[in-house]
């Protein structure tokens, strides 16, 4: 090879991506990032939109590990292709409705896609899996499923357990020295710290949480709510960003409501007035209100009802309630539904 | 002549906004400016950081009733990311 060996990395923004290419960019390769957004991926400012999340720093965690680096990275939005993965994943899902492992295959066939497409030329993928870490996607015998269904082979390399693996080409061909690659096995963090101390990486994204909203147990539990009240397994991009948003009610089949905790949804929830039919609380404080689905005008009352419980108005004897209902506005007045008559059920 | 462009990224949650930032600059030459309009403050951290590790300039970045603008002039391809 007449230039020096050039490698894609696949960046989370997770401390274990920027590790993996810091250690192969130590060892003279040219290294850019590339970070695939699903419309699943967790952002400091999705949780920015809640007070409660305001001390989070509001950052992009995959551009910070790429400043770190001193890469370009490559954002590539994968919404589209990537329904097919969450509707229907053929190795199944996580303990929610989290597809790992074929979320992993399919992001480093992408990169390998990328790279094809690309005018530049690479030479070999860099992911931060370690043997052990994930229950799913990240095991002894699923790592070699990866390699070969994305159709990358050899030309996947994970430096952090390299040594734990079977030779791969970067390595066969003298790209990178194996020695200097490592062996990190099982869940303990401690080793990935010990390597970022040394690299003097201080500020990077703590790994509890994860990076996708799908492993989180509410978020799939309104998503599967989405899709048994659409009779089938579809999204829109709207669909799933609304699911991280505010207090779902479904109070009948038919019909939800998407309620503002704060004022940071609720001015969220102004964008997509345009879209749904939306109430009001007016007469008190109280949340901007979406109805999602198919809601009818009879639906209206019991549905204003319950936003006026979430007013400041919840304990007076009528709250009034601006309607927007068929692209006509309305105003209503209504007794705020008492607690207990808000079953637990209706709460997604 | 540079070309000056608006681009509406309103009621888009990161990274979509650095992602239409970034897929627009793609079709601008050297020298042409982007403004970018969003709802999430995040952008006013974000394009300036994407804008960092790409080569290009922030010219200015406001906000204004709920809404945040930044100004980016685009900068040579060396470090151009697509």
């Amino acid at each position: 090879m007449k230039r020096p060996p050039k490698a894609i990395a696949l960046i989370s923004g997770g401390l274990d991506s920027l590790l993996a290419a810091k250690v192969i960019q130590e060892q003279g390769v040219e290294v850019e990032g590339i970070n695939f957004f699903t419309g699943f991926c967790v952002e400091g400012h999705t949780h920015a939109i809640r007070k409660k999340d305001k001390n989070k720093p509001k950052r992009n965690n995959a551009l910070w590990v790429a400043e770190q680096l001193d890469i370009p990275l490559h954002i590539v939005d994968i919404i589209e292709d990537y329904k097919s993965i969450v509707i229907n994943p053929q190795h199944g899902y996580g303990a929610n409705l989290n597809p790992c492992l074929d979320c992993k295959i399919f992001m480093v066939s992408k990169a390998l896609q990328w790279i094809e497409e690309s005018d530049d030329e690479y030479d070999f993928i860099i992911t931060g899996e370690v043997i052990g870490q994930r229950p799913m996607s990240q095991r002894k015998d699923t790592m070699p499923v990866i390699a070969q269904q994305s159709g990358a082979n050899d030309r996947l390399l994970r430096p952090l357990c390299a040594k734990n693996l079977p030779l791969t080409l970067p390595e066969r061909e003298g790209w990178v020295d194996r020695e200097k690659l490592y062996d990190f096995n099982g869940r303990n963090r401690k080793p990935q710290m010990a390597l970022a101390r040394q690299y003097g990486f201080i500020d990077y994204a703590q790994p509890a949480g994860g990076c996708c909203f799908l492993t989180d147990k509410n978020y799939s539990s309104k998503l599967a709510d989405l899709w048994q009240a659409q009779g089938e397994r579809s999204y829109e991009l709207d669909d799933i960003m609304l699911l991280k948003v505010g207090r779902h009610i479904r109070p009948r089949a038919h019909y939800k409501l998407i309620v503002a905790r704060e004022e940071g949804e609720s001015r969220y929830l102004q964008g997509y007035k345009q879209q749904f039919p939306h109430l009001q609380p007016v007469s008190h404080g109280g949340p901007l209100t979406l109805l999602d689905g198919a809601p009818t005008h009879d639906d209206i009352e019991l549905a204003a009802r319950i936003a006026a419980r979430y007013s400041q108005g919840r304990d007076a004897e009528s709250v009034t309630v601006d309607v927007v209902f068929d692209g006509e506005s309305s105003t209503i007045k209504v007794t705020p539904l008492p607690a207990h008559e808000i079953s637990p059920e209706w709460m997604i | 002549m540079a070309e000056q462009i608006k681009l509406d990224a309103r009621n888009l949650l990161c990274p979509l906004p650095v992602i239409r930032t970034q897929n627009r600059v793609k079709t601008l030459k050297p020298g042409d400016t982007i403004e970018v309009t969003g709802t999430d403050p995040g952008i006013l951290n974000d394009i300036p950081a994407w804008c960092r590790i790409s080569g290009h300039e922030v010219l200015e970045q406001y906000s204004l009733d709920n809404e945040y603008i930044i100004s980016l002039r685009v900068g040579e391809r060396s470090r151009h990311t697509t």
